[in-house]
């Protein structure tokens, strides 16, 4: 065919230079290039880091007790984490995930302190948590899709608003949880695993399920990967951007939720800092910030790599502020290989 | 404009060049010579590989093969530096100023005049107006804001710090894109003093009238080579650069018509439309199994059309109906709906997804085809999307590969392939072999008329006469956003074509 001609001679060009990319391309290269093989990267991280563990702390890192609660400290970041990787393979991000995680545990805790305290149904918690987290979301997204307000000052403007409105709500006050059945239900455990580590792995679950087997997911990844050919194949790139932003809403909902039952209480303080953990955690575990690329395995080894980290250096009496150090050197060097994958992969 | 230099060393030679980018090579033995202080037109419709020969002369781009020689000794352009320190200034499209920095801080940006670390401002507001002056442009005030000039204001500052940086061959790149008629009267004769005083231009431009202005010699550029160097500008015919630019190496096959369609019914219906800026009152009819075909410059306004009637530029007035139905303006996803599909002119950054793999970007219009509920079968997608790619003979074979390994003739099969999948009613192709490959266009060709023998109603945009004319019924001829010439494209010749289309530019 006459097709072939020029990939014939393009072909060539390749295997002229190809002598010396083939030596560099080994079999370890080729594992590091695949997806499941950063994936693999980041469990061999974490299995050192389960190592080091072991050989500082011993058994004080090994037991049941500490692995439980490695899995309940990561849970509620981690619910976070599946919802931004979302919004980030979209091609946005969100950095309002700790605000709005506050705001509607600070929302849920005062309907059931002020209302009828006590009496107030645990479901009224919960659906008020996810409501006020969603619709946080739904405002973000409001402004990125259809106000075109970029999406790092639109989700600043949350995260800076929800706060505030959850300090005046709140009072600056911490409201402690009195709804017993709420605290026995998401505090309790489930054949010795932790009602919050089970959201968490539901809330991955359905995160892996939407993202690579539903039209939603796909979506996203075109969106995030070219919004200008997603919307000329007839996406509703905007209609779509609003309801990932949504979507991280209603999972800082959840997380509140899951926050509220492991403190007790809800307060104006919840969720610190979160959006950098969260973004830390979705980076490292391989989802490109530039959108269009994102794993949710990633991600939740990524969430599991951070908290046992700060699990490790806890059991061996070193400052957070060592901890903080390491997790900047890990994300750095994370990203510095995600850009050699990405520049290797690119056309100049 | 100098006749004492013609002698001797050219000034930049460059033998050879070629540069592959996976799946299409750019350039493919380009040939060019500039002589000292001449101004060297270089001309060639998009995509015939100009831009990618500037990036390779500026140091952007490092060809793969062919040799570069500045004045009669071979270089290296391994980096922009490299460029810019031999004296080769490239004067980009988008002009590359700091707009919030003053004109002289943007003419010494990256060589600023200092003595130990601290700025000697003084000196570069003076040197800065020194160049000001001998471009013949006083006026501009060195301390002022580039952000606040004119685009003809800009452009006079990027000659300017080319010169600051003792440029010898200045690259510009359309630089009467942006300006209106008197200021491109005044950007001649700077390039005129520029070059009485020694400094070589190359002059890339769309517009035939004004290499005859402007311009001492001529290359022209096809499908990344050279198919005429060395021309002169003031005594080669328009005609005759019409014909180098767009003039077949080959001759392409094109596929029968078959018999007329006059009583196929109308599918698409453009009526009254007007987009503001671009074109107003504009009606056409496409009926089923037509192709109607778009002939005219770059910038009179064919793509613009193509994207108002598919609703990704919001028409100002106006219907475009599909089968009887009109279609919401500036609604892409409602014009999918009813039936319609757009084949971009900008392939890569506007029609594929394109580290993803074939069959999602064949799928990704017609999702909900392969989903209950919202669930994807990954299968259903892969087997429809290797059907379809299979009887497009899309190559190489295999529907996970990602897109971006494809050539561009393959990539454009697999826009086509979405479309065809969605059973699409009307198909819009904005140029639909820009940067396929010579062999694979005919191809293309015969694909869009089986299409088209299956009832869709197809509307193709082409910079190409001879490719409007070939494969279209229907030929309209579109200048400056107006429908001039209707008619069958049996009855029309490529040169009644051009002259259509030049009516008014040219003398």
């Amino acid at each position: 065919m006459q097709a072939q001609v020029p990939q014939a001679t393009v072909q060539d060009g390749g295997t002229a230079t190809g002598v010396g990319s083939e030596k560099r391309t080994s079999p370890l290269r080729t594992l590091t290039h695949s997806s499941a093989g950063r994936n693999l990267g980041l469990v061999l991280a974490l299995i050192l880091l389960c190592v080091v563990g072991f050989a500082t702390a011993g058994d004080r890192f090994g037991s049941v007790d500490n692995l439980m609660t490695i899995l309940r400290l990561a849970s509620v970041i981690g619910v976070v984490s599946i919802g931004m990787t979302f919004v980030i393979t979209g091609g946005g991000i969100d950095l309002s995930v700790g605000a709005i995680v506050a705001l509607s545990s600070v929302w849920a805790t005062t309907l059931a302190t002020q209302t009828v305290a006590a009496d107030t149904h645990w479901i009224v918690m919960v659906s008020t948590a996810v409501l006020v987290g969603t619709g946080c979301g739904v405002v973000n997204g409001f402004l990125v899709a259809y106000g075109r307000v970029v999406p790092f000052i639109a989700t600043l403007a949350m995260l800076a608003s929800a706060r505030g409105l959850a300090e005046i709500i709140a009072n600056r006050r911490t409201q402690i949880i009195t709804v017993r059945p709420f605290v026995e239900f998401f505090g309790g455990s489930l054949f010795g695993i932790p009602a919050l580590v089970i959201i968490f792995a539901l809330v991955a679950v359905a995160g892996w399920v939407l993202l690579n087997r539903t039209t939603f997911g796909r979506r996203t990844f075109a969106v995030g990967g070219n919004p200008e050919a997603a919307r000329l194949a007839g996406v509703k790139v905007h209609r779509h951007t609003a309801m990932l932003y949504a979507l991280v809403g209603f999972c800082c909902g959840i997380a509140a939720i899951m926050l509220m039952a492991r403190t007790t209480t809800g307060s104006s303080t919840h969720g610190m800092l979160y959006e950098l953990d969260a973004i830390a955690a979705v980076v490292i575990g391989g989802t490109l910030l530039s959108g269009g690329r994102g794993t949710i395995g990633g991600t939740v080894l990524g969430v599991l790599i951070f908290t046992t980290l700060s699990n490790v250096f806890t059991l061996n009496n070193l400052s957070i502020s060592a901890q903080s150090v390491a997790k900047g050197l890990i994300i750095v060097v994370a990203v510095l290989m995600q850009q050699r994958f990405a520049n290797r992969g690119s056309v100049p | 404009m100098t006749d004492e230099s013609v002698t001797g060393t050219p000034l930049l030679t460059m033998h050879d060049i070629v540069k592959t980018f996976p799946g299409v090579r750019a350039l493919d033995g380009v040939d060019l010579e500039v002589r000292q202080g001449e101004v060297h037109c270089l001309l060639g419709q998009n995509g015939a590989g100009k831009s990618t020969l500037i990036k390779v002369l500026s140091g952007a781009h490092q060809p793969d093969e062919g040799e570069i020689r500045w004045e009669g000794t071979s270089v290296e352009l391994g980096a922009p530096s490299t460029a810019i320190d031999l004296g080769i200034a490239t004067i980009y499209q988008e002009l590359d100023l700091v707009d919030g920095l003053t004109v002289a801080e943007n003419l010494y940006l990256g060589h600023e005049l200092s003595r130990g670390g601290f700025l000697r401002a003084g000196e570069a507001r003076r040197h800065t107006r020194e160049i000001l002056e001998r471009l013949g442009h006083g006026e501009i005030r060195a301390g002022t804001e580039v952000g606040r000039l004119s685009p003809a204001g800009k452009q006079i500052v990027s000659m300017a710090r080319a010169l600051s940086r003792d440029a010898r061959l200045i690259v510009m790149d359309e630089p009467s894109a942006v300006l209106d008629q008197g200021e491109v009267a005044n950007l001649f004769r700077v390039i005129g003093d520029l070059s009485r005083s020694g400094v070589a231009v190359i002059y890339i431009s769309h517009r035939l009238e004004e290499i005859k202005q402007v311009g001492d010699r001529v290359t022209v550029l096809k499908d990344g080579r050279t198919v005429a160097t060395g021309l002169e500008a003031k005594d080669t015919p328009t005609r005759e650069l019409i014909r180098l630019m767009t003039g077949r190496s080959i001759e392409y096959v094109f596929p029968d018509r078959g018999e007329r369609r006059s009583e196929q019914p109308v599918v698409l219906d453009v009526e009254s439309l007007s987009l503001a800026g671009a074109f107003t009152d504009l009606s056409f009819q496409v009926r089923a199994g037509e192709i109607v075909g778009l002939a005219g410059l770059v910038g009179a306004g064919r793509s613009e059309i193509l994207e108002t009637v598919y609703g990704a530029r919001k028409s100002t007035s106006g219907t475009v109906r599909v089968d009887g139905r009109r279609l919401r303006p500036g609604a892409v996803h409602a014009a999918v709906a009813a039936g319609v599909g757009l084949a971009p002119e900008e392939r890569k950054s506007q029609g594929l997804l394109l580290d993803e793999a074939v069959y999602r970007n064949v799928t990704v219009s017609s999702l909900t085809r392969f989903a209950r509920i919202g669930f994807l079968s990954h299968d259903a997608e892969r087997e429809a999307a290797r059907e379809i790619t299979e009887a497009l003979d899309v190559r190489p074979t295999g529907v996970d590969r990602a897109v971006r390994t494809l050539s561009g003739g393959n990539q454009q099969k697999v826009v086509l392939a979405r479309w065809l999948l969605r059973d699409c009613r009307v198909l819009l192709l904005d140029e639909p072999t820009r940067g396929v490959d010579v062999g694979a266009r005919s191809e293309i060709y015969s694909l869009v008329r089986s299409l088209a023998d299956r009832g869709v109603a197809v509307v193709v945009v082409s910079s190409e006469v001879e490719e409007v004319l070939g494969l279209a019924d229907q030929v309209l001829v579109v200048r400056e956003g107006a429908i001039v010439h209707r008619g069958p494209a049996q009855d029309i010749d490529e040169h009644q074509v051009l002259d259509l289309v030049m009516a008014g530019t040219t003398a």
